[in-house]
């Protein structure tokens, strides 16, 4: 086996035993709930309904769904066996929906949102940040305290400050929602405008919080290689400043770039509360209902997609690094 | 260290984060005392506006949200700081253990710490808290920070290891002095303003965190926090009803509190790590 396969199984198997223990903390931690969390849906649900032979089954399908009368472990392998066949169980709150067919329908909006945001956040900030060390001055006294100050704004509260500014004072933007509510979804340009309309402000306030903390980040790479020896021997040999600018930069960019794939890979749960404030149709609002309704296998479904798409992106970004990395690649070596 | 103390004073960036960070510390601990009624009693109807009696207006329930957001604060600020005391000691001692001990101790302690570096801790923390029915605040933050510490632990790691082989710590070796002596006189010292930075840090992320988690609805029960405030506003329509006094102050409040201890936390850098000093 060559030193890639060798550094692929190894980190392969890391990989899968993180993923079962994310798996084992998603079944066990919802199920130590003290009290039985069928009965307390079942009396939200049933609140009015007099007929108690329909009570009586609505809590025997939950029942089973949540698989409570079976033993722990026995409900464990039971949970792993349904994973593998893609069914996550059938909601609380939405019953009788598939929490898989709920995922389904949030994931588009959350990536629709973040992808972007996340894109255009990056492109901006990275050079901002550039610039800010490279002119130092007034440039950098002016840029710095403002990116530092608009990362320190968590996501939700720019949202909600915009959310405030923009949409009801002004009110040049929706509310909240995804499209207006009274629109069917389909391809017409009516429907295309107010979902654009609707993505406007969620997406902005992504943009500026990722714009800031990428500014920060690339600032400080940057600082850091413009003083590295290298800059300093290159500059004694005469070499052209704006030549020096483009190594430095090249080496400042590397972290950037994980930094971009990472946040590429916790796109689907990074801006749950952002939706949560312009209720969103993506995944963070479907959460906040679940919490809300005590939904159990809906709040699952969500934590364990979330967890499964950081743990494929750390993956892939290690196989990339392990090809291109030359320090990497030298441990590799080194096994042989 | 007192040398390093003196150093901080001068740097701009950490004294305005203190200064702020204080000032704010100082108002909500001293308007309390001023102000001697229940932030949770109702006084008035529901979103009045601010006035001369009221000065952030009231919420949903009618209750003063200016003497509620000073216990808001408070209650921000302790979660922070319990949740970075405890993410950075579980952090450091992972981290000091794996990083001078070597050998299979640090090959299990590795593995635990990447294993909860890639899990997102902020699902582990939605899990946990939708499990446990009745939390404290003390609760919550302790949740905050066991899920918080794998990066710190990961740092020390790092920095234990090139200590590891220094001679200082090689003579303290061969003169026979105990594990637990050389790691605590010997290799602390040199680690004490990172693992500080780190501090700052973890405790501005376990603000953000409460926030978080409470505007899920999943924060402390009986108490007061910024983001429980938030989550009363969104839970209450209060953006629709047009009171902005109920959330933008909150909001404020989170984000000068991280801006504080993040601005602090940069002065530190450039002062501890000459290399960044522009």
């Amino acid at each position: 086996m060559n030193a890639y396969s060798r550094y692929f199984v190894k980190k392969l198997f890391w990989y899968l035993m993180t993923l079962v223990i994310a798996i084992a903390l998603n079944f066990f931690l919802p199920r130590m709930i003290e009290g039985n969390p069928v009965s307390l849906i079942v009396s939200q649900m049933s609140k009015g309904m007099t007929d108690s032979d329909t009570i009586k089954r609505i809590y025997e399908t939950f029942m089973k769904e949540f698989g409570i009368d079976q033993p722990l472990g026995m409900q464990f392998l039971i949970y792993i066996k349904k994973l593998f066949t893609g069914d996550l169980g059938t909601s609380f709150g939405l019953y009788p929906k598939k929490v898989t067919d709920i995922l389904a329908s949030a994931v588009p909006w959350t990536i629709g949102l973040q992808l972007p945001a996340i894109l255009v956040g990056w492109i901006l900030g990275n050079l901002l940040g550039a610039v800010a060390a490279y002119k130092k001055g007034v440039f950098d006294k002016v840029i710095f305290p403002v990116a530092l100050f608009i990362n320190s704004i968590p996501f939700f509260t720019l949202a909600i400050i915009m959310l405030y500014l923009f949409a009801l004072t002004l009110g040049w933007f929706p509310l909240s929602g995804g499209y207006d509510f009274q629109m069917v979804p389909s391809l017409s340009l009516d429907f295309i405008g107010s979902v654009i309309r609707h993505h406007t402000l969620p997406f902005l306030s992504i943009v500026l919080v990722t714009i800031g903390g990428q500014a920060i980040g690339m600032r400080e790479m940057s600082i850091y290689e413009l003083n590295a020896d290298y800059v300093l021997y290159a500059k004694l040999l005469g070499i052209r400043d704006a030549k020096i600018a483009r190594y430095v930069f090249r080496n400042a960019m590397l972290p950037q770039i994980t930094g971009l794939a990472l946040s590429i890979g916790t796109m689907v749960g990074g801006s749950l509360i952002c939706e949560i404030v312009f209720s969103y149709p993506g995944l963070g609002t479907w959460m906040f209902t679940a919490i809300r309704q005590l939904d159990y296998p809906l709040i699952s479904g969500c934590t364990l997609l979330i967890a499964v798409t950081v743990l494929l992106a750390n993956f892939t970004i290690d196989m990339i690094y392990g090809l291109i990395d030359p320090r990497i690649k030298a441990a590799q070596m080194e096994e042989e | 260290m007192k040398n390093s103390f003196a150093i901080l004073l001068k740097s701009p960036k950490f004294m305005i984060g203190a200064v702020l960070f204080l000032l704010m510390l100082a108002l909500v601990l001293i308007y309390p005392q001023i102000n001697r009624k229940d932030p949770l009693e109702m006084i008035a109807l529901a979103f009045q506006p601010p006035d001369a009696n009221l000065w952030l207006g009231s919420d949903n329930f009618g209750r003063d949200l200016f003497l509620e957001l000073m216990y808001g604060i408070q209650t921000s600020i302790r979660v922070g700081l319990i949740a970075g005391v405890f993410a950075t000691i579980i952090g450091l001692i992972m981290g000091l253990a794996s990083g001078y001990i070597g050998g299979m101790i640090d090959n299990i302690l590795t593995a635990v710490t990447n294993i909860f570096i890639v899990i997102p801790s902020f699902v582990i923390l939605i899990l946990i808290s939708v499990s446990i029915n009745s939390r404290s605040s003390l609760v919550t933050a302790i949740i905050i920070g066991i899920t918080s510490w794998p990066w710190t632990a990961r740092a020390v790691r790092a920095q234990t290891t090139s200590l590891r082989n220094r001679d200082h710590v090689q003579i303290a070796k061969i003169s026979g002095h105990s594990t637990p002596k050389i790691i605590l006189f010997e290799i602390l010292p040199y680690i004490a303003s990172y693992v500080v930075m780190a501090f700052v840090l973890q405790t501005a992320s376990g603000i953000l965190s409460e926030a978080s988690i409470s505007m899920l609805g999943l924060g402390p029960y009986n108490t007061i926090s910024l983001g429980i405030i938030m989550n009363w506003a969104l839970v209450f329509e209060a953006p629709v009803a047009g009171a902005w006094w109920a959330f933008i102050p909150a909001a404020l409040s989170i984000a000068l509190i991280t801006f504080s201890l993040y601005m602090m936390n940069t002065g530190m850098d450039e002062i501890f790590n000459p290399k960044i000093r522009s």
